[in-house]
């Protein structure tokens, strides 16, 4: 069964990035961009997405407060906040919605421990 | 929006604005060791201005006098970074990072030596950052400070133009539970934004390489 990631984050670049390293550790997976928070609830309104990756510090609603919708939507989603800014609140706010903390610039070592994760939690999932 | 070739396309303007955004959130991570508190910042603004506009656009803001941490930086791309506050919350910014047991006194003494520090640290560490990133080494001056209005604190260097274009980048940020809001901006002249595009397209290529 296909396995469908979200990236959403204001810059297309790091959205590039983002999509690069993805590919690279999960070449099967179906890649969605969203740019924003609004763009991103559409997407989801719209199709099934199994994982999401989140920048942090983004125009309009973060991605802790997008990650605060999704987590309420669904409860198992694996949810990844991207950010460089590695403040305490930050991360404990990433946890408390149950989501993982990346650091930027996304590198594959630091995003193959998440994607491994939400890999084998979907497998489980779907039994 | 400008005529000249030094205008950053959209993945340009992007690329940079990402890099900018990662100095400056690494800036704040260090900022909220030394103050105890969360830093919250904003999504940076890039533009590419007249030097008086950039003096303006601060100025416009803020009605009182200024208080700014200054570092020039040179090398691949050369400049000006500086963190800026309103002076009336300069007192209380050298009080949050010299802690709660600071008295009042030691606070005032110290004030200027607490600021420099804590523009040394955040200004490196958005410099250091954005160099390592584009892969460059930049040289940085000691930090000095300034006190002014926008326009003395942006005032173009000696024999230069103030209708000169500029590229200004500036970010606000805030700290959470005090009294304490400010600026980081930066300023850089025509031939470091010819450079600094070069480098921004190079890091494009690196980054996106065998992308999709």
């Amino acid at each position: 069964m296909s396995v469908t990631i979200m990236v959403v984050d204001d810059s297309k670049l790091a959205r590039i990035v983002a999509g690069k390293t993805i590919a690279a550790l999960q070449p099967d997976w179906i890649r969605v961009e969203a740019s924003n928070a609004d763009e991103a609830l559409v997407l989801l309104g719209e199709r099934q997405i199994d994982v999401a990756v989140l920048d942090f510090n983004m125009p309009g609603r973060d991605g802790l407060e997008l990650a605060a919708d999704l987590r309420r939507a669904h409860a198992d989603m694996p949810i990844a906040i991207i950010t460089a800014n590695i403040q305490e609140e930050v991360i404990s706010r990433a946890r408390d919605v149950n989501a993982t903390f990346v650091s930027k610039p996304v590198t594959e070592d630091g995003m193959s421990g998440f994607l491994a994760g939400a890999a084998l939690r979907l497998k489980q999932a779907r039994g | 929006m400008s005529e000249t070739d030094i205008s950053l396309d959209e993945l340009e303007r992007d690329a940079l604005t990402e890099v900018v955004n990662i100095g400056v959130s690494r800036a704040a991570s260090s900022l909220r060791k030394m103050v105890g508190r969360q830093v919250l910042l904003s999504v940076p603004a890039v533009e590419i201005v007249t030097q008086a506009a950039a003096a303006s656009l601060i100025g416009q803001r803020e009605s009182e006098i200024l208080v700014a941490v200054k570092q020039d930086f040179e090398g691949a791309f050369s400049g000006r970074a500086l963190l800026i506050f309103p002076e009336t919350k300069s007192l209380e910014l050298a009080q949050a990072v010299m802690g709660d047991d600071a008295t009042a006194q030691q606070v005032a003494e110290l004030e200027n030596e607490a600021l420099t520090e804590t523009g040394n640290v955040i200004l490196n560490n958005c410099l250091g950052t954005m160099a390592n990133m584009l892969k460059q080494s930049l040289k940085m001056s000691l930090p000095q400070i300034v006190r002014g209005s926008g326009e003395q604190l942006f005032a173009a260097t000696e024999g230069r133009n103030s209708d000169a274009l500029v590229l200004f980048l500036y970010i606000n940020f805030s700290i959470q539970d005090r009294d304490i809001r400010g600026y980081i901006a930066m300023l850089m002249d025509l031939p470091s934004m010819a450079s600094l595009k070069l480098l921004i397209a190079d890091f494009i290529d690196r980054v996106t390489k065998d992308a999709y």
